[in-house]
Order: C-alpha cells, then structure tokens, then sequence
C-alpha cells in the first residue's frame, strides 16, 4: 500500500517542502517508505498542477486547510521526523471531518489569475467566507488562486494596482464581513479588474452568521459569472447514495460536499436519484419491498409517495421538464419499457413500444423527446424518440461506435447528452454532439456510472470506482479538469446534480 | 526509534487501508434453502405431514436459484427440472404464489442490468406458467446488480451472482 502525498498552495513552500524534497530524495536512493511524494517542491509562485490520476492517496489543501495548520504548527514547534509528519497528517484528518474529500486534477487551457485578499474583520467570523470562494473557483478548473501575501486592501482606495501587476493577479477580490450586534453578518465583497483597474461587480448582502457558507457560495457565483461568462454552479446541491456496510442512505450536500444531511436511510439498496426540475423533490427507486419501486419525497417535509409500484419492477424515473410527468420504466407489460406517470402517480400512460429492453429515459430540455437505452438492435445503444401527439413516435438510433452505450442524460441545452462507453474492458464518460454524430470520451478510468450534467453544463458529474471504493468524480465538459469526491469509509454512488436555486 | 515508528506508522496506515478498502460486508440474501417459512402452504400426503417440501432438503424443492451463462437468460438444461418442480408445486397450490428475483453481475449501468434481470425472472416465469401456472401466482422482478450473493470481482463471484431466485410468498 502507497500512501501519495501531494500538497498544495503554501504548504507546497517552506519547511514542510524541504522536507519532502528530503523524502523524495531518500525515495530515489531506494528506500522504502511507507508513502511516495508525488509533487516534491513545485516552485511557489507556479500553481501545482497535480498529475494524472493513479492509484493511491491525495491529500488535499481545500479541505484539510484546519488540519494541515495543526501539523505545520507540530511541524515548527519540534522539528519532528518525517514519520511524524505524516502519522500526524493521517491522524488529523481522518476523524476531522465526515465531509467528502475532494481533490482536482488537470486545469482548464486558459486559468484566470486571481488575487483573493481576507475580509476585514473575517477572522472574527465563525465560518471564514473566502477559503470557500477559493476552493470553489480553484475547482472549477478555470482560475489560478493568486498568492495576496502581505497585500489586504479591503476598500478600493487601498489597492495598489501595480502591486497586483506584478504578482500576476488578473482580477482581484477585496471587502468586509461586519459582525452585527443581532448575530448576523453584513458582507460587502468587490471584484476588481487589475488591468483596467475597474470595479467589475459588487456583492452585499446581510446573513445569519450559520448562512455565510451559502453567501460564499453566492459570491463564488458572482465571480465566475462574471469572469466567465456561464453561470455558476457553486451555490447548487448534489444528490447521491451513501453506503455504509449495510446501510444505504441517500444524501443531499451542497456542490462541494459540505452540508451533507441524509433524504432517507435503508438496509436495502437504492439507486437512481433525480432531482424535480425545481428542486424541491427527489424520485429514487428502492428496494425496501423485496423489489424496485419509484419513490417521490419531497425534500422540505420528507413526505414520500410510491407513485410507479406496479406489478414486477418500477425504476428509472426521469422528471419532465415542468415538473408534472415522470417517466419510469416498468415490467408490467412484459419486458423492461418505458412509460409515463403523472408526478402523484396517476395517469399511467406507455411511451415504447418494443420487443427488447428499453430504459434510463432522459427528457430534452425542451420536453419534446426523450433519449433512452434499448437493446432493440441487439446490443445496448442510445437512441431518441419524439413524444409529439400520443403518436407513438420511430425510435432514431444515435451510438454507432462500440456494443455497449448506455445510461444517456441531455445537457442543459439540448445540443448533446452525455452516456457510458465501454471501451474495451474499461465503461468510460463520454459525450455526443447531436447535430454532428462527434463523439468525445473524457475519462479513462475503469468502471464510471451514471453521468450527468450541471446546470450549466460545464460539468459532468459521475460515479467511479477507486481501489474496489465508490467516489464521486465531475469532469469539465472539455475533459481538461476532473475532481474527485470521497468519504472516509463506505462507499458513494448514483450522483444528481440538482438545478440552480430559484430566483428570488 | 525511527524504526519503531516507522513500523508502528505502517500498520497504522495498512490497518486503515484494510478498514477503507475491505469490501463490505454482504447484504444477506436469507438462506432460502434453510429458513422455514412463517406461513407456507403446504401441501397434504406428500412427504409426511411435519416436513415441508419447499424446505425439506431432500426435496427438490428446497433448490431455489436458477443459474445463467454471461449475457443470457435462456434457462440451461440442468436447471429445467427444478423449474418444473417449482411450476407442478404451484399448480397443485393455489394458494401459493413466488416472487422470482432476477440478478446480474456487478459490471455495467445499474438500471440496463436491472433490466437484464428482469428477463432472467421473466424467462423463469414463462417456462411457469407455459405449463399452466396461473399469471396471478407468479411477480417476475430484478434485484439487477443491487444485492450480489457473492461479493468478488471475478468470474466465479459474477456466475454465482447470474440468477434467478424463487422466494414463496412468506419467506
């Protein structure tokens, strides 16, 4: 067992990097350590870029930021061995927190470089409000974090431009975080062109101080929005099922792991999580009765309804556009097909009608047509069918390449979808374009499941497997950033980006 | 001293892979062939009045899993008999009615393998009822790759993990 030890930001400089250089060295000479460096020293200006993923261990700075504090303080208080270090590593970050872990990989072609100074006053909160806009823009692939060192402007008189010049800083993210005698927090967050030496946005806001990793998450929006050009994802929830020795439980957590609290929990499996497309339900199939069933729960209240528990099996649900339709896929009628189910559990209505397998329904954006699994040619493929006018429309075959493409799922707007490719003994992400047949595949990993977009459909978010363990993994549309989302024990799987939060 | 630690480090750190990556315990799939039914029907004359055919062990019918090649839910030669001993118990109980589990191996999407198992329990129910067991007493349903018997990533683990399995109403 290798233990790869990977570091990022300032703890990839000072002592702890000699350190390593020290290990990695010892490493070369050929001995054996329990642990391999992977990244001895990158240089401390240049933002680490981690390696391709292999198989082992990486501990990373976003959300172990408290616990690696705790050892680099060890570290400086006693000189300890190398030994010592990484037993404290182990040591304080298992049991910190239960929390995903979540690590990247690659970073996108072009990286906007970003300076993002502390809040006045911010040490005083509770819960610190830039290191979440940090880690959230850094996950995203698409910006460099810019080292602010002794730098804090928190108004805009106070910024030296030239300063942020020669540190490289293409925009720069300053302001305040007030404690207010009621408790709660008022946030003034500005985002400057270091270029144009411009306001480009300015965000306010006044939150319970239990609030302000949501208010993070906002400003995290904010900023991408507006360096970007998309909209931001950072303030939206993920779905997925938790499996813990016997126990299934399916989980809702914010995008980046945190918050993560438990829709329902079960000694019997469950799979295919869908959000409503306003996010306030979630279908699931279960198996608590010996059998799958489609289940809706409305998250606020908790109340659940059956609303497809037929005769045989009932799985597959897929929300309608407009919230009012699920389709689900039945083994009523003989076979595996797929039919149409009011969102209270009425109206069954049946949309294939075929011989083999049809399954894994995903709606167009537009509502019009569904793309779907089916076995109708003799091997699994991905094929469209319009749902115009009760007339049960042709099915269109869409995947050529291989005998084995399942599990489609639209992107947001509509010109593709995303599906599993087996590519020789491996089951790969891949994407098509609709109107050019153009196929990509973007990972390379053994057994990945059940893809699907983010809201912006820049992110693909998947189920994979590492070392026999289920994780989480979100690649970038384009292939070039993946991230990794685990917890400590147990396994996690059948992941549902939920949609972006209403408007208010 | 380093030694020591180092040892101590080691197995601190293997313990925890063991802990992180040792396959879960399995979901246990009850005994089918031991566990007595709490309400069974049974059936008069046969066997003597105290054993119950569904779970003597000497009886065929105490058999409940019906094995496929990889890809196929045609039912092999071997298991026909069992099949048919199960439909003649059915026939001659009305009152007596099966779920028939379909699974698969783990490998592939989690609802396409569903739907395989659902045409091993379908391929299970219509040899039934095509020797005139009555629709009503069968449910034809897939457990797909969701509750494994057999826990290895390996040819042996997905073979035992192929199957269909006859549960009587009760059990």
């Amino acid at each position: 067992m290798t233990l790869d030890v990977h570091l990022f930001g300032e703890f990839a400089t000072g002592r702890i990097a000699r350190f390593l250089r020290h290990m990695a060295a010892l490493q070369l000479l050929g001995m054996e350590w329990p642990f391999r460096v992977v990244a001895p020293c990158p240089a401390p200006q240049k933002p680490y870029t981690p390696p391709r993923p292999t198989a082992g261990f990486r501990i990373i700075q976003s959300t172990f930021l408290d616990s690696f504090k705790v050892v680099s303080m060890q570290i400086g208080l006693r000189g300890f061995s190398g030994y010592a270090f990484v037993l404290f590593l182990w040591m304080v970050s298992a049991p910190l927190h239960a929390a995903l872990n979540i690590e990247i990989f690659g970073g996108g072609a072009t990286q906007i470089p970003i300076a993002i100074v502390p809040l006045a006053a911010e040490g005083t909160l509770r819960q610190r409000v830039t290191p979440v806009v940090a880690a959230d823009l850094q996950r995203s692939g698409l910006f460099r974090l810019v080292d602010p060192g002794s730098l804090e402007p928190h108004e805009p008189a106070e910024v030296a431009y030239p300063d942020w010049i020669s540190r490289g800083a293409g925009a720069l993210v300053i302001g305040s975080a007030t404690s207010l005698p009621d408790g709660q927090v008022a946030l003034r967050v500005r985002l400057l062109d270091v270029a144009k030496q411009a306001q480009l946005a300015i965000y306010t806001e006044t939150v319970p101080a239990e609030l302000l990793r949501a208010a993070a998450h906002r400003i995290a929006d904010l900023i991408y929005e507006k360096l970007t050009g998309d909209v931001g994802v950072f303030s939206t929830r993920i779905a997925y099922v938790e499996k813990q020795g016997k126990r299934y439980s399916l989980q809702v957590a914010d995008a980046d792991g945190f918050n993560a609290q438990p829709v329902i929990e079960y000694t019997e499996p469950i799979i295919s999580p869908a959000w409503s497309p306003d996010g306030t339900r979630l279908a699931y199939v279960s198996f608590e009765n010996k059998k799958p069933v489609v289940y809706v729960q409305t998250l606020a209240t908790r109340a659940r309804k059956a609303v497809a528990n037929f005769k045989g099996s009932n799985s597959a649900p897929a929300w309608s556009p407009d919230g009012k339709k699920l389709a689900v896929v039945l083994s009523l009628m003989g076979g595996s097909q797929i039919f149409m189910v009011n969102a209270d559990g009425g109206g069954l209505q049946r949309i294939t009608q075929s011989g083999g397998i049809d399954t894994e329904p995903s709606f167009s954006p537009d509502g019009q047509s569904i793309i779907f699994t089916s076995d109708r040619g003799g091997s699994p493929q991905i094929y469209r069918m319009k749902l115009t006018g009760g007339t049960s429309g042709t099915a269109e075959r869409l995947t050529f390449e291989g005998s084995y493409n399942v599990s489609p799922h639209y992107s947001p707007d509509g010109k593709s979808f995303t599906f599993i490719h087996r590519n020789g003994d491996r089951f790969n992400v891949a994407t098509q374009d609709l109107a050019t047949g153009q196929v990509q595949l973007l990972t390379d990993s053994q057994f990945d499941e059940s893809p699907s977009f983010a809201p912006n459909g820049k992110i693909i978010l998947y189920a994979t497997e590492i070392r026999g363990r289920g994780i989480l993994s979100a690649v970038s549309s384009d292939g070039r950033t993946r991230q990794q989302l685990s917890i400590q024990t147990g396994d996690i799987r059948e992941p549902a980006w939920g949609p972006l939060p209403r408007k208010q | 001293m380093k030694k020591v630690i180092g040892v101590l480090l080691i197995s601190l750190l293997s313990a925890c892979a063991s802990q992180t990556t040792q396959p879960t315990p399995e979901v246990e799939e009850k005994s089918m062939g031991t566990q007595a039914p709490q309400e069974g029907p049974r059936t008069s004359g046969v066997g003597g009045p105290a054993l119950n055919p569904l779970t003597d062990p000497k009886n065929i019918l105490s058999k409940r899993s019906v094995y496929f090649d990889f890809d196929s839910f045609v039912i092999k030669d071997e298991f026909k008999p069992l099949v048919a001993a199960h439909a003649q118990y059915l026939r001659g109980n009305a009152g007596a009615r099966v779920l028939l589990q379909g699974n698969t191996d783990e490998r592939g999407s989690r609802e396409y393998n569903l739907a395989l198992g659902q045409r091993r329990a379908d391929a299970v129910k219509n040899a039934m009822t095509l020797t005139g067991v009555k629709d009503s007493q069968i449910e034809a349903v897939s457990l797909g790759e969701e509750k494994p018997r057999a826990l290895g990533h390996d040819e042996a683990s997905w073979a035992e993990n192929r199957r269909t399995d006859i549960r009587y109403q009760g059990e």
